[in-house]
């Protein structure tokens, strides 16, 4: 006599388990693509201190004392701003050539090594991240 | 095992549109960072700089363009990714509507902050 069980909890555990690479991938896409539209946001509305900046007299903005400008030099001022860049510019990277894997995926191209190409989104984004470590940080000490 | 995982039902207009804002984002991001981050720096940013820039018709109207794409784009793969976790029914039109509405705030804050800095569209 067969039984039925709902093994849908531990279905999605071992789902976790068991590693595959295109299921990270989409993970990683998801979670970048989050990180990048809340970013788009944050990144207008700080942006938007050029509003009230065009309205300051000529000698403020060649002084450089409006508002926009002392706000983005304040914040770049900030360690923890330089190292959120560098995790942003780590997140781009990866969104765009992992979206990249996807468009020749879609395009029929690669799907057979589209595990490697997960991996060479990886460390193509790490190298990419590391050499722009020096650039993103001059000037932050 | 080559397994396909995709938030998007594959075929639909919104699905072809993602990849076509995928495609050019790809090229104005990679622009975006390296103009902003190596050729200029962050921390060298003023509005005067941001205005000489933003009052070339070209630049302006890339910047313009990124905005929209970017909105669509990111907005887009939201409502895709929350319909993909089962969003449905009434939830999923004022979820959808919801979207609607931070884009076009999103997008009416961008061009004008871009006017800002163009002092107006700029004609030439």
């Amino acid at each position: 006599m067969s039984q039925s069980y709902n093994r849908g909890l531990i279905e999605d555990f071992s789902r976790w388990r068991e590693f595959e690479a295109g299921m990270w991938a989409w993970i990683f896409h998801k979670f970048t693509g989050w990180v990048l539209i809340g970013y788009l946001f944050t990144h207008i509305a700080v942006l938007s201190t050029a509003i009230p900046a065009a309205g300051a007299e000529q000698a403020v903005l060649a002084a450089e004392a409006d508002i926009y400008t002392q706000t983005i030099v304040t914040l770049e001022e900030l360690l923890l701003v330089r190292v959120l860049e560098v995790g942003l510019l780590a997140v781009a990277v990866f969104h765009m050539l992992n979206g990249t894997r996807l468009l020749l995926v879609d395009l029929g191209i690669g799907l057979e090594s589209q595990d490697k190409s997960f991996y060479a989104s990886l460390i193509l984004t790490g190298a990419i991240t590391v050499a722009s470590v020096p650039t993103f940080i001059a000037g932050a000490f | 095992m080559a397994e396909r995982y995709s938030s998007f039902q594959q075929g639909g207009t919104m699905w072809f549109l993602q990849r076509v804002t995928a495609v050019f984002l790809l090229v104005v991001l990679a622009f975006h960072f390296f103009l902003l981050h190596f050729v200029n720096h962050a921390d060298e940013v003023s509005f005067l700089a941001s205005s000489a820039r933003m009052e070339t018709l070209s630049y302006y109207s890339l910047m313009v363009l990124f905005l929209f794409t970017a909105t669509f784009h990111g907005v887009n793969g939201v409502y895709n990714a929350l319909v993909n976790q089962g969003l449905s029914g009434t939830k999923r039109t004022v979820i959808k509507w919801t979207l609607i509405a931070a884009s076009a705030l999103l997008i009416v804050q961008g061009v004008r902050t871009a006017n800002a800095w163009a002092g107006g569209f700029p004609l030439f």
